[in-house]
């Protein structure tokens, strides 16, 4: 492989060392940008001067010999519902088109503390809101491994961009799998951390109680070496939470004695056989490494799919009530107000937008809130009860990621109930407010990429990587 | 996937788009209403459940109210913020008139 594009973690390595520089790399990932980029429409918006430019004061440093950060030199993507000063930030909406925030999320401050090169945005699903990338109101992502087929959603450039060699590591955001389905349709590791590891502070919310920012990367290490970046109790975010932090890296490259692994009973009968095979062979692999493998149940886990459709569109009814048209984004002139925010919202939101802020918004009205809201989280109780009972037995679960690898164009586009099903595997771990990463396992029938998920009980992120990373080591490529 | 049954009416469609400050189409109420009808019926699978003594949870961990020291801290400039607005008016965020003369 080409040195420019190995691990992010090994390119780091080779910038500190000073054996190639940061201009050299941001150069080269800026060369599959100009050639890939018109194509496959990973990034909204890049500024490939600024990059460069940034690269050079990274350099200069080390080789004025000072100290630098842990992602020093590194080249990475935003995903565009993160809010950057030096950007537009647009949600892939037409509401926020032209929006450039006045600050800088948490986590960039982070990145950029840690000298990272930020190369751009990337696109999404309108506001985080869907499972292919289709919902962008700037166009779709494709898929690098095959164009014809969607590269998962909501953070699909992203993970487009990592895969495509355009980034060596990418954010995303995860709310009921937007990180782990495009990591494992595109072929990359991609980590939701527990909620509150990560600061939200400048995540535009969509589902606050769920949304979740994390990293994109080509190995666990990768994802290891982000996540010590932006991880971190944060005063700007009530959410966040303050703990010691840890250094996720050492847990990468351990063996598996003494690992209790959990394969959950209710999926059973939802796999079909390509699936099931798969797991099988993930999990033979774990069994003769050493790890124990237990039969678990969650017999809530069944509901999780209903129970985030209903809390996910209501805390997004109400958290996109913020755009009127008043403050920033998209105006579109009425007689009055409440006209002007008729047509702002009609004309600003996209199709699945709405949807979801309709079904949110009836789950919450007078007369259903009970029977739709209240019910759902009372579900989220007692899917959180399973977990705790299971995590008694075992310190993490296995599963798929998703129950189907890539699929193409159009598939489930007028279909938004087949396209939610998407996201049956990885929503409980968001539910839950745990930590769960995808890992590249095994392709489906036409030679797509599918993912291995490892969840664990909140707090546990290093026991996600731990896994994850053995079973990278197993497959033979890590 | 179809129900036989209705879970929302082209007249609930119509109220909640209002609440939520939507104008739609009327190919877009009809949709709408057969999509939200389709998910609705999904998720009634939870009407089935006993949860009578199951609390709610509304979120995954247990939030305290979170105060800081009361001490003034640096904000962002006003100057900046108005920038995005889409009008202003000495710095401030101009809308139309909300009250008749």
């Amino acid at each position: 492989m080409d040195k420019f594009f190995e691990s992010a973690y090994s390119i780091a390595q080779q910038i500190k060392d000073n054996s190639i520089t940061s201009k050299e790399v941001v150069s080269k990932y800026f060369d599959n940008i100009e050639s890939k980029n018109s194509e496959l429409n990973a990034f909204l918006i890049t500024d490939k001067q600024a990059a460069i430019r940034q690269a050079e004061i990274v350099d200069q440093k080390i080789q004025a010999g000072q100290q630098v950060g842990t992602l020093a030199g590194l080249p990475v993507a935003i995903k565009d519902n993160i809010c950057t000063d030096d950007f537009t930030t647009t949600c892939a909406s037409k509401i926020l088109r032209d929006w450039k925030p006045p600050y800088n999320a948490t986590v960039i401050q982070k990145l950029i503390s840690q000298d990272a090169i930020i190369l751009g945005k990337t696109n999404l699903d309108e506001f985080a809101m869907g499972s292919s990338t289709e919902h962008s109101a700037f166009g779709p992502t494709k898929n690098p491994v095959d164009p014809s087929r969607v590269p998962g959603g909501s953070s699909g450039g992203s993970a487009c961009a990592v895969k495509a060699d355009m980034a060596s590591v990418a954010l995303g955001s995860d709310t009921g799998g937007s990180i782990r389905q495009p990591a494992a349709f595109c072929g990359i590791v991609g980590m939701k951390p527990t909620y509150g590891l990560v600061s939200r502070y400048g995540l535009i919310a969509f589902a606050s109680s769920l949304d979740q920012i994390g990293p994109f990367g080509k190995t666990v290490k990768d994802c290891a070496l982000v996540l010590n970046a932006i991880s971190g109790h944060d005063p700007y975010d009530s959410t966040s939470l303050n703990i010691e932090s840890y250094d996720y890296l050492q847990y990468v490259d351990r063996d598996l004695k003494g690992i209790r692994i959990g394969l959950i009973e209710e999926f059973d009968e939802v796999l079909d056989v390509g699936l099931r095979e798969n797991l099988e062979s993930a999990t033979n692999l774990f069994k003769q490494n050493g790890a124990e493998i237990v039969k678990v149940s969650l017999p809530y886990v069944k509901y999780a799919l209903s129970t985030y459709y209903l809390i996910a569109p209501a805390e997004a009814s109400s958290n996109l009530a913020r755009f009127d048209g008043v403050r920033y984004g998209l105006r579109v002139d009425g007689d009055n107000v409440e006209e002007m925010m008729i047509n702002t919202r009609t004309q600003g939101f996209g199709q699945e937008v709405k949807r979801r802020i309709m079904l949110g918004t009836y789950a919450l009205s007078s007369g259903y809130y009970d029977a739709y809201y209240k019910t759902a989280q009372k579900l989220r109780t007692a899917l959180i009860s399973d977990f705790k009972k299971v995590y008694d037995q075992v310190d993490v679960i296995i599963c798929p990621t998703t129950p189907t690898g890539a699929f193409e164009f159009g598939a489930k586009l007028d279909d938004p109930l087949q396209m939610y099903m998407s996201d049956i595997f990885t929503i409980p771990s968001n539910l839950a407010g745990h930590p769960a990463i995808s890992v590249p396992f095994g392709t489906d029938s036409n030679g797509m990429p599918l993912g291995i998920q490892i969840l664990a009980d909140g707090l546990n992120d290093s026991k996600v990587i731990h896994v994850g990373s053995a079973l990278e080591t197993l497959r033979g490529e890590g | 996937m179809t129900q036989d049954k209705s879970f929302i009416s082209k007249e609930q469609v119509l109220h909640v788009a209002a609440l939520a400050k939507l104008n739609l189409s009327d190919q877009e109420v009809t949709k709408f209403t057969a999509q939200l009808s389709d998910i609705l019926g999904y998720a009634n699978e939870l009407s089935e459940l006993e949860l009578k003594d199951v609390s709610p949870t509304a979120h995954p961990i247990e939030l305290e109210n979170v105060f800081r020291d009361d001490t003034v801290l640096k904000s962002i400039d006003n100057s900046k913020v108005i920038q995005n607005a889409p009008e202003s008016l000495n710095n401030q965020f101009k809308v139309p008139p909300i009250l008749d003369d």
